[in-house]
């Protein structure tokens, strides 16, 4: 008989978060799944995190490994009818699953924002830069339009916007991608969001801008004391942002932990593998790539077993496990969990000989 | 802004120079070319046990004789200052614009037209505030009920709106409701607004609501797919992230930029529907610039079918270039330089 | 040349897509199948107006509701040539002479209107002298005189003002170079001597060559009085004063028109006219289906045009057996037939032309037209409808199917054994044209004429092609599908158009074919027979002859299918239209 992965964590004590007291977003075996003609595509199934007010979690992935679809749950932006969401969602004690459209609406934006994967067409491009702040401000606050352009402006100064007080009137597209994607960051900080989802915000800038508005972030979620979940596919971008990291595969988490113990000790053949793809400013080129091979899973039919056994080398080391029972996501060391049927030993051993030394 | 106006004016004098000219060629010279003679070609305006020497007086008088730029010459002089003809005991002048003379009816084409724009303008108008209004809103309305029974209802009669021809749904309409039910008025039966408001409406709505229907059905499609289109678009997801309730985002965002597309076409249509509303003119006999123009084709008297022509042209440059300038207004996207 | 006479009767005709099967005696082929009491004379049902008045009364008052799916050429009696237009204009006009208002055949007769009596001839038959009836009035009260006709008519002559009308007096009046009363040296306008008014009762009128007919001329809308005072010309169309019952109260060119009462016509000088309805509403340029369904709806109650229903509204009445009996099915003066052109090899021999009439299966001809329902086989030009036409068959065959034998017989005395290649022009936008041109190419390819169909467009048929002769010539068109009605009943109206050879212009022609100095003569004689009856027998004499030299194809005599609304009263076919006479209706509700 087959485990799911609800019942080994609602038996198991080992949670990323067991205090849900504590934490001001509590992420409890989320699912979301959408119907379609070709069948039911799983992007979320049975996801569980938390995170503290103040922290910063960064969720990496391949692409189509359900991020999106994780911070779109949480912000209540599913489209009514389309996707079955099912499990908790429990921001500072609300359950944002049960709640009404009108109350999650009332949240989103002033409680939570998000910003988006593309500066470039997240900006109505109609409405001046200014008008759109504006409006992000009035829908939460009953004050005039002048207060609340005030306060664009300000909000445009403070993510480094030049001459705020000029370009507060622009449109959209008369500013630069940076700059739009900084807008976009002062739009979603206008209310003070306790809670900020940035979802893969740099993605379409340049490198230098990419570090800019990394920076930016920071320096913001230090002044606000903002919750804050950094979502990207590349591992360098959240290495020195993060406290946490949560990677995820095929819509489910297979490793968690701090930070500092991904980069360290990562125990998950799938975090070994987006570190090898992980480009570094220390290393050669040719050496540094080290792509996963194959290609990500259909979220309809999901492998049987560990949805990464098709791409995984390790996959043959216990038998046929790997592919015939979803691995347990289990507490490996102290807030590290991983969901992988490999032992402690043969793990410890693959990542002294054969993976650390090729990174 | 204001040279680009003045750019975009010069243009469109140029264009309706060439469109004159164009469409003067087309009705003196082509049917000249064509192998007819200039007898031939007055040949209808006389009647029918007409002698040569009777055909040949009236090619004369109608200057069928001269050379075709002195003819063309006369025409455009014609539109400026005026042309003088005669219509038996007097000489009348038809001052500027004038567009000549019918040669069957020697009326000046001029105040013909003027006279039937006031029809064409309420069909058109009339219409189009109907079918703007409610394709528009059935568009959106199915859009965001996409795959209900209110959108496969919709589409269905929309599809049946673009498919159908006016003077099929128009003479259903006259049958059913002029002459079965008795509630509207058949066709044929125009009063103008400042005679009779009521009787003008009453004699209006039938081929409004006709239509407005084919058009409405156009619109619905279109803006039910923009507004398909927006509504997946990742500003309407900012707006909806932002907290703004449904509303504001459908309106507000969404039918914001589903409008500009919509309102291009509509100024398009609506300028060459002021050229006359050909097929619905004459479904319910309404004297408006197109049924002037088919009967003008049908009688061959070229002066108003070139008249028609011009004024058609001129609405609908006048509509391209007011469409284009409210682009800039409704676009910030768009720059004029 | 002005066709529109011309083009709205026969692209009437066309719209003719079949008709009462209960019509037309029965049989087809009758002779000389008229109008007088043709069909089912029963009281009420269909074809009970043709050739007496059905729902007779003289009961008077309601408003006459006419609409026309297009647009008079003018209301000016001077500028107006369509049959309708000569109907309707009497009630407001009165010419020197008129079509009676009568049933059938009757109402093809002439009888005086304004003159007293018929044209009293000269004995060279070029001076014709009438008297004018007294007590006429225009509708503001003045009295008509000699000298107002004589305006008219002068008037009408300038083709520079008035386009539409005929060109009879152009071409018979001896004008010695008169133009036009507006270029007049004359202050009066009454400058032109081939009229005369030695009184204000008299009015001669002086022919360049003789004219036994001319009491037809007199009947033209252009002999009714117009006053100097008032006439503008061009735009006298807008406001033309009245002589008849009615007079116009408002006139929207192009839209619609109404008349009322006019109080000065005083009934006693006018024997003709019962006037029935007090008011009369016109609508111009109505939908053509539209007006049908109105006339049937009881909306309207004349459609002015006289043409017949519309398809649709056809098949609709056809169907239904009430609608069915308020309509008329008659025999019109329209004739469908084929030029055979003379200049084309081998058709310059009769002999060839003669197989051609031979061969033809005339059958299949009318089935072109819609069968027996559509109209009835022709043998002749001349159509039954006509008085005094006779039946001429000098081609006959078995069930007018062609006579392949004699066809062959014709083609070997032609020289051409085996038959030969020719081409047949039909008009484009006209089905039933190209169903007769591939109804003759198959009848006329069993003995060998191949024939190779050419469409051209209806709109310069006349103008640039078929009735062009070079162009016909060097397009080798031996054949040219047409059709014709008559500008009146009669011999002169119906047949010197198309078989005088006189007339053949460089382009723009009515006669496309015939040229026989034989024809020629005989409507020279035709046209100076003084006696009725003589006259009658002249021109069935042209019609023979032109069947004799076999230059056309005679193939189908056209009916039409006319709505008869329930409220009019007084309703009847009239033969000198082809039409209900618009002078008798009056409305019951
Ligand atoms: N509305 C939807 N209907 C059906 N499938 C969907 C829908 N939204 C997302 N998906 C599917 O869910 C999966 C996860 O999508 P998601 O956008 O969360 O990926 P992602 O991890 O954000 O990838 P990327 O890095 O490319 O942004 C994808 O396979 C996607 O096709
Ligand atoms: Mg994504």
């Amino acid at each position: 008989m087959k485990h799911s992965q609800e019942d080994l964590l609602a038996g198991g004590a080992a949670r990323p978060s067991d205090r849900p007291n504590e934490a001001f977003l509590q992420v409890r075996d989320l699912k979301v799944h959408f119907p379609t003609d070709d069948g039911i595509v799983k992007s979320v199934d049975g996801l569980t995190f938390s995170l503290q007010r103040g922290k910063t979690l960064g969720i990496v992935g391949e692409s189509g490994s359900g991020k999106s679809v994780t911070s779109l749950s949480i912000m209540g932006l599913h489209k009514r009818g389309t996707a079955n969401i099912s499990g908790e969602i429990v921001l500072d004690g609300q359950n944002l699953v049960t709640a009404t459209p009108e109350q999650v609406r009332s949240l989103r934006g002033k409680r939570m924002a998000m910003i988006f994967q593309d500066p470039l067409t997240a900006m109505h491009p109609y409405y001046t830069v200014g008008n759109q702040i504006i409006e992000a401000y009035r829908v939460h606050h009953n004050v005039s339009k002048s207060v609340a352009r005030k306060h664009a402006v300000e909000m445009l100064d403070r993510v480094g916007i030049p001459q705020p007080d000029k370009r507060v009137d622009d449109y959209p597209h008369q500013f630069s991608g940076g700059m739009r994607q900084r807008a976009m960051i002062a739009m979603a900080l206008s209310c003070d969001p306790e809670l900020l989802i940035a979802d893969e915000p740099t993605t379409a800038l340049d490198v230098t801008v990419q570090a800019q508005i990394l920076d930016l972030i920071v320096d913001l979620q230090k002044d606000f004391n903002s919750a804050v979940i950094i979502i990207t596919h590349d591992l360098g971008v959240v290495a020195e942002l993060a406290d946490d990291i949560m990677v995820m595969y095929a819509g489910r988490s297979v490793e968690y932990g701090s930070s500092r113990e991904i980069f360290a000790a990562p125990q998950h053949p799938y975090t070994w593998g987006l570190l090898g793809s992980m480009p570094r400013l220390d290393r050669e080129r040719s050496e540094r790539l080290l792509p996963i091979k194959g290609t990500p899973p259909s979220l309809i039919n999901v492998p049987e077993g560990c949805p990464f056994n098709p791409r995984c080398a390790f996959a043959g080391l216990n038998g046929d496990l790997s592919t015939t029972e979803r691995p347990e996501f289990r507490e490996v060391s102290p807030g590290h969990h991983i969901a992988c049927h490999l032992s402690g030993e043969q793990r410890q051993h693959l990542w002294t000989t054969e993976i650390k030394p090729k990174l | 802004m204001l040279a680009y106006i003045i750019r975009r004016l010069l243009g469109a004098v140029i264009l309706l120079f060439v469109v004159s000219l164009v469409t003067f060629s087309i009705f003196f010279l082509v049917p000249r070319i064509a192998g007819a003679s200039v007898e031939d070609m007055a040949s209808r305006y006389v009647g029918k046990t007409a002698d040569a020497e009777t055909i040949r007086q009236m090619a004369e008088k109608l200057g069928f004789t001269d050379p075709l730029l002195t003819q063309y010459g006369r025409f455009v002089s014609a539109i400026f200052v005026g042309a003088d003809y005669s219509t038996g005991p007097t000489t009348v002048h038809c001052p500027a614009p004038c567009l000549g003379y019918s040669f069957i009816t020697q009326n000046p084409v001029w105040p013909d037209l003027v006279d039937r724009m006031g029809v064409t303008i309420s069909l058109a108008v009339g219409a189009a505030v109907i079918w703007l209004f409610f394709g528009v809103a059935t568009g959106v309305l199915s859009a965001l009920r996409r795959g209900t029974v209110f959108d496969r209802a919709a589409m269905g009669v929309a599809l049946a709106g673009v498919s159908l021809p006016i003077f099929f749904t128009g003479l259903l309409s006259l049958t059913i409701f002029s002459y079965g039910l008795g509630w509207a008025v058949p066709g044929g039966t125009y009063v103008n607004f400042a005679e009779n408001p009521l009787a003008w409406a009453g004699a209006l709505i039938l081929p409004w609501v006709t239509l407005a229907f084919l058009n409405a059905a156009g619109y619905a499609r279109l803006t039910r797919a923009t507004m398909l289109e927006t509504m997946n678009e990742d500003f309407i997801r900012t707006a909806r992230a932002k907290g703004l309730n449904e509303r504001t985002v459908v309106v507000k965002h969404g039918l914001r930029s589903v409008l500009t597309p919509i309102l291009t076409i509509f100024g398009l249509d609506l300028g060459i529907l002021l050229g006359g509303a050909v097929l619905t003119e004459s479904t319910y006999s309404l004297p408006g610039l197109g049924k002037y123009a088919i009967d003008a084709i049908v009688n061959n008297d070229l002066p108003k079918v070139l008249g028609v022509t011009l004024v058609g042209a001129t609405f609908i440059v006048i509509a391209n270039l007011v469409v284009d300038l409210l682009y800039a207004v409704v676009d910030p996207r768009v720059k004029y330089s | 040349m002005r066709k529109q006479r011309l083009v709205t009767m026969v692209a009437a005709g066309a719209a003719t897509v079949m008709a009462l099967s209960a019509c037309g005696g029965g049989g087809g082929s009758s002779n000389n199948n008229n109008n007088k009491g043709g069909g089912n004379p029963s009281a009420t049902g269909p074809n009970a107006a043709i050739g007496k008045a059905f729902n007779p009364s003289d009961k008077k008052g309601g408003t006459l509701r006419f609409a026309n799916a297009g647009d008079w050429d003018s209301l000016d009696p001077g500028d107006t040539y369509y049959a309708y237009s000569w109907n309707f204009i009497r009630l407001y006009g009165r010419s020197l002479m008129m079509f009676a208002s009568a049933p059938g055949q009757d109402g093809a007769k002439l009888t005086p209107d304004l003159a007293e009596s018929k044209g009293v001839p000269s004995e060279d038959l070029k001076t014709w002298t009438y008297k004018i009836r007294k007590g006429v009035k225009f509708d503001d009260g003045t009295p008509v005189t000699s000298k107002d006709v004589k305006y008219g008519v002068s008037r009408s002559l300038d083709k520079d003002i008035f386009p539409n009308g005929p060109t009879y007096f152009n071409e018979f009046l001896d004008l010695q170079g008169y133009t036009s009363p507006y270029k007049d040296s004359d202050p009066n306008g009454l400058g032109l001597k081939a009229i005369e008014t030695p009184d204000d009762q008299t009015i001669v009128f002086k022919l360049k060559k003789p004219f036994a007919d001319f009491d037809y001329f007199a009947g033209m809308p252009s002999t009714m009085p117009v006053p100097k005072a008032k006439d503008t010309g061009s735009k006298y169309k807008e406001k033309v004063v009245s002589t008849g019952p009615y007079k116009f109260e408002k006139v929207e060119l192009g839209k619609s028109f109404s008349m009322v009462r006019n109080e000065n016509w005083d009934p006693a000088t006018d024997p003709n006219r019962k006037a029935l309805p007090d008011k009369i509403t016109v609508q111009v340029n109505v939908n053509p289906d539209d007006l049908d369904n109105r006339l049937m709806s009881g909306d309207l109650d004349v459609d002015v045009v006289g043409s017949g229903v519309q398809p649709a509204a056809q098949a609709k009445i056809l169907a239904d057996p009430n609608l069915k009996n308020n309509s008329d099915n008659p025999l019109s003066a329209r004739l469908w037939f084929t030029n055979i052109n003379g200049e084309v090899a081998p058709l310059d021999n009769i002999e060839c032309r003669k197989a051609i009439q031979y061969a033809a299966d005339r059958t299949g001809y009318q089935r072109a037209y819609g069968g027996n329902a559509g109209g009835e086989v022709a043998s002749s030009l001349l159509p039954p409808i006509i008085p005094g036409a006779e039946k001429i068959d000098l081609y006959p065959s078995k069930d007018n199917a062609g006579d392949l034998d004699k066809a062959k017989e014709a083609l070997t005395k032609c020289g051409q054994p085996n038959g030969f290649e020719t081409n047949i022009s039909y008009r484009a936008e006209r089905p039933k044209e190209k169903a007769t041109a591939e109804s003759l190419q198959q009848s006329l390819g069993k003995v060998g004429i191949k024939l190779n169909i050419k469409a051209y467009p209806t709109g310069d048929y006349a103008k640039l092609y078929a009735g062009k002769p070079d162009f016909a010539k060097s397009n080798n068109l031996g054949m040219m599908v047409f059709g014709w009605a008559a500008d009146w009943p009669n011999g002169f109206g119906f047949l010197k158009e198309i078989t005088d050879s006189r007339n053949i212009k460089p382009a723009g022609n009515t006669n496309f074919s015939v040229k026989d100095p034989k024809v020629n003569e005989a409507i020279d004689k035709a046209m100076t027979e003084k006696d009725e009856n003589a006259r009658q027998k002249a021109w069935v004499e042209v019609d023979r002859k032109a069947m004799e030299s076999a230059y056309a194809l005679p193939g189908v005599v056209a009916k039409g299918l006319y709505y008869r609304p329930k409220n009019l009263t007084n309703v009847f076919i009239t033969d000198g239209f082809s039409e209900y006479d618009y002078l008798a209706l009056g409305v019951s509700g």
